[in-house]
């Protein structure tokens, strides 16, 4: 047991490296020292992210504020445009607006994201909160389980799902999100064990509390904010992996707009057209950026 | 300690072999029938009995803990199987796919360690604070940035733009040039960001304030001192790190049309060939369970302080 738990916490600091990332460990000031020192402490990088994710959003929910063209029906004599004031991103071979497409892929890839990170979340979450409460038996069991989940290199796990649910993005995202219980569980689990460890917690039980209530009262609460932080730090990873299923051509089916795969219908056209495949791909490094950077402030907010 | 190396080698087994019951569950539940596809088609002109025929003779059609226990002992003796659709041994498919992404691999491994440890040690070494964090936010870069996109902004402005490599017919050492640098950007990420913390982390230990104040200089202590502790956490994400490869090795591989296992990946999902496919998981499982247990075994041996308590546990 206690190799296979050594390289456990190993993974787990991993994770929490790629948490913290390249924070440069900027000192917050205490909380409550008033709205000056508030907005002497606004990070504008962090600014940038939420407002990238706030229009990210928007597009999914209402792409038809953004842009008059369709996503999916093109103009007819105005194929393989360049980028202009008419097509601010050009346009692709069968005429259509590049911008559109972004667009209207936003809410195909987040809506994907979010399905991938709900499934992980859930049921990753819900096994680690119960192999850390149990301990013992139930405890080692689940934790064998997520070894093995974590044996099988995680793109390779999500193509046998595919495989197995069918193409498209739906089941994209299912496979993408059931790669990621392993890590959810681990993280859950090590939370609870790790408040369960602190005074606070012994006191509660000292006090009365009962199991359920002092889980539900503060080890929940207490191992939430890390759990958070690591779901948009998965979002992002989550964007990044359907991408690359549809880009493999696991996703969704070519008229849908889906980010992956305007990469791949536009390396048709490398010679001729540079900004199908440039354009969405910055798209989607700016997007996992910028969730990579919301689960960082998370991150650093517990510390 | 050889109690302990013989508890961690069961642990791999039992893993693997959980490994294998999964993807063998997995696999086996899908809806599809790979078989009836390919021999049902009209054109072969099979009759009934000679499809039954080829279904016995996959034992495709014997109960599933049958076929569990034919599978674990074929396995076991290392018949993998055939290829349902290029009627072919798994194991011949595998081997003769393997040696171009192994030295895909091993290229992208090699140069992401070089990538690696030039921004560990540019950051360690960079005499402002602004652009010390320029540096390291790079590898936050790096791990955002879908592969596939990498490979084709690499064929656009490398082919294209500039014509340095030739699309059509290029040598052998110049096709593998793209390839190797687009699955090394991506690992070198993690390995990166790691060494950096370390770094910072081995800085703060006593004895580096002990080499100072006996006059060493940064360089001095950076390279005695401070290098060998901080590249030796780093061996862990070993097994995390090839899965990576894997999977960077299946996208650049569907990228630049490269032959090789990430390719046969990709045909056998295509063609639910699953025969191949579970060979694949089984194959690569076995492979971050032998590299975590190497790591494992070898950790004491770079690193004295862990020798006592090892045997201690075991």
């Amino acid at each position: 047991m206690t190799g296979l738990n050594t390289i456990g916490r190993g993974l787990l600091r991993d994770d929490a490296n790629l948490l913290e990332g390249a924070s440069h460990k900027s000192e917050r000031a205490p909380s409550g020292a008033g709205w000056l020192k508030a907005i002497g402490n606004i990070q504008p990088g962090l600014v940038l992210a939420w407002s990238v994710m706030a229009v990210v959003v928007l597009w999914a929910l209402f792409p038809q504020w953004f842009t008059s063209y369709s996503a999916t029906a093109g103009v007819a004599r105005q194929q393989l445009r360049a980028p202009s004031a008419e097509h601010w991103l050009g346009t692709d071979a069968l005429g259509r607006d590049l911008l559109a497409r972004i667009i209207y892929g936003a809410g195909n890839s987040l809506s994907g994201a979010f399905v991938a990170v709900g499934v992980g979340l859930l049921v990753g979450t819900a096994l680690g909160i119960i192999a850390g409460s149990a301990r013992g038996r139930i405890d080692g069991t689940i934790m064998r389980g997520v070894d093995v989940l974590l044996s099988i290199p995680q793109l390779l796990l999500s193509l046998s799902i595919v495989t197995l649910l069918g193409f498209g993005i739906v089941n994209a995202a299912i496979a993408v999100g059931i790669t990621s219980i392993a890590s959810f569980a681990r993280l859950a689990r090590s939370e609870v064990v790790r408040v369960r460890a602190s005074d606070y917690v012994e006191a509660a039980f000292g006090s009365g509390g009962t199991f359920s209530w002092v889980l539900l009262r503060h080890i929940l609460p207490n191992s939430l904010t890390s759990v958070i932080a690591f779901a948009a730090l998965q979002l992002g990873w989550a964007i990044l992996t359907i991408s690359t299923l549809g880009f493999l051509g696991y996703g969704a089916p070519p008229p849908t707009p889906e980010w992956g795969l305007l990469i791949a219908e536009g390396r048709n056209y490398l010679a001729r057209a540079w900004w199908l495949t440039t354009v969405p791909g910055i798209v989607v490094i700016v997007v996992v950026l910028s969730a990579n950077r919301i689960s960082q402030s998370f991150g650093k907010a517990r510390a | 300690m050889s109690r302990y190396m013989i508890g961690r080698i069961g642990q791999a087994a039992l893993v693997l072999w959980a490994a294998f019951t999964v993807s063998f569950v997995l696999l086996q539940a899908l809806p599809g029938d790979a078989i009836l596809i390919k021999f049902l088609n009209p054109e072969l002109g099979l009759g009934p009995e000679q499809i039954a025929d080829i279904r016995a003779s996959y034992a495709a059609d014997s109960p599933l803990a049958v076929q569990y226990l034919h599978t674990v002992a074929n396995f076991l003796t290392g018949n993998f199987g055939y290829s349902i659709h290029a009627g072919v041994p798994v194991g011949d498919l595998i081997l003769a796919n393997l040696p171009p992404t192994l030295w895909l691999s091993t290229l992208g491994f090699l140069l992401s360690l070089a990538l690696a440890a030039t921004l560990a040690a540019l950051s360690a070494l960079s005499p402002f604070a602004w652009l010390r964090s320029v540096i390291q936010s790079i590898p936050a870069l790096f791990i955002s940035t879908p592969v596939f996109w990498l490979g084709i902004l690499l064929i656009q402005i490398f082919s294209f733009q500039l014509k340095l490599i030739p699309i059509i017919n290029p040598a052998p050492w110049q096709a593998l040039i793209l390839p190797v640098v687009t699955l090394a950007i991506p690992i070198s990420a993690p390995l990166a960001q790691i060494l950096m913390r370390n770094i910072d982390h081995v800085l703060t230990e006593p004895f580096v304030a002990v080499a100072r104040a006996k006059g060493a200089s940064h360089r001095w202590v950076l390279w005695k001192h401070v290098a060998k502790n901080a590249v030796l956490p780093t061996l862990t994400i070993g097994g995390i790190l090839f899965g990576e490869l894997l999977a960077g090795a299946v996208v650049t591989e569907a990228v630049f049309g490269l032959n090789g296992l990430g390719g046969l990946t990709q045909r056998s999902v295509n063609d639910q060939d699953i025969a191949v496919l579970q060979a694949i998981v089984v194959f690569s499982a076995a492979a971050f369970v032998l590299i975590n247990l190497t790591v494992d075994l070898l950790y004491p041996v770079f690193d004295p302080r862990l020798r006592v308590r090892q045997g201690a546990v075991a």
